[in-house]
């Protein structure tokens, strides 16, 4: 199956791309990409700690089961807004 | 109304977007970019964001808010790109009948987007230097439950 996945900020500058495609055997998880990820950039694994996943604008967890087409994000720790 | 733009922030469009005959407040809140962070000169600040994910977190704090105070006016709009000093970041509207309930639900509402909207910011310092902002040890802490979907 192919499902998209997406950097952001720290990720995003670290692998140096927003997003690709990604071909993946059935029955794979969010936990594959991480895996994949971490074969070609190991000091990623560093961030996994801190980082959330999301599939298909949700957030979701390292066992959460892929399907064909879904769209799996990255998502370093948010800092959006203002510290007031 | 929940937004991500990359044009400048009036406040004039979440206002609008929240006006009721029924309300007795509009409780209206600017974040601004600030000269510095503990003393330390900024430059600019850039922001990103995941759009759709955004929006739709936007959206599920709004219904927190009507779940808690049964307040279901309430809009966010963030910015992102290259923001100079003083510039507004992200405006949050709330219309409420009395100003108590609508005080809290607009100070919850920043406090959720800080927590669960994907949205990120780059200090470029006065020296040149940047870096990706890490939040506020508090709100790993709060980070939300995640459920298996």
């Amino acid at each position: 199956m192919k499902v998209t996945v997406k950097y952001f900020a720290v990720c995003h500058e670290m692998l140096d791309r927003s997003e690709e495609e990604m071909e993946l055997p059935d029955g794979a998880t969010v936990r594959t990409i991480l895996k994949r990820l971490e074969e070609e950039w190991p000091e990623i694994a560093e961030f996994y700690e801190v980082m959330q996943m999301s599939v298909n604008w949700e957030y979701a967890t390292e066992d959460t089961e892929l399907s064909e087409g879904d769209e799996v994000a990255l998502i370093p720790p948010v800092t959006g807004g203002t510290d007031v | 109304m929940f937004k991500i733009t990359s044009e400048v922030i009036t406040g004039e469009e979440v206002r609008e977007a929240v006006e009721s005959p029924d309300a007795g407040a509009v409780i209206l809140f600017f974040g601004t970019v600030r000269n510095n962070t503990d003393g330390k000169p900024t430059k600019y600040l850039e922001y990103e964001a995941y759009p759709p994910m955004a929006e739709k977190k936007m959206s599920e704090i709004s219904e927190e808010i009507a779940d808690k105070w049964g307040i279901d006016r309430v809009a966010m709009i963030h910015r992102v790109g290259k923001l100079e000093i003083g510039e507004v970041s992200v405006a949050v509207a709330v219309a409420s009948p009395h100003r108590k309930d609508g005080f809290e639900a607009c100070q919850y509402a920043m406090n959720r987007l800080k927590q669960i909207v994907p949205i990120w910011k780059r200090e470029v310092w006065a020296d040149g230097e940047a870096e990706w902002v890490k939040p506020d040890a508090v709100f790993f802490e709060d980070l939300p439950e995640i459920v298996d979907s």
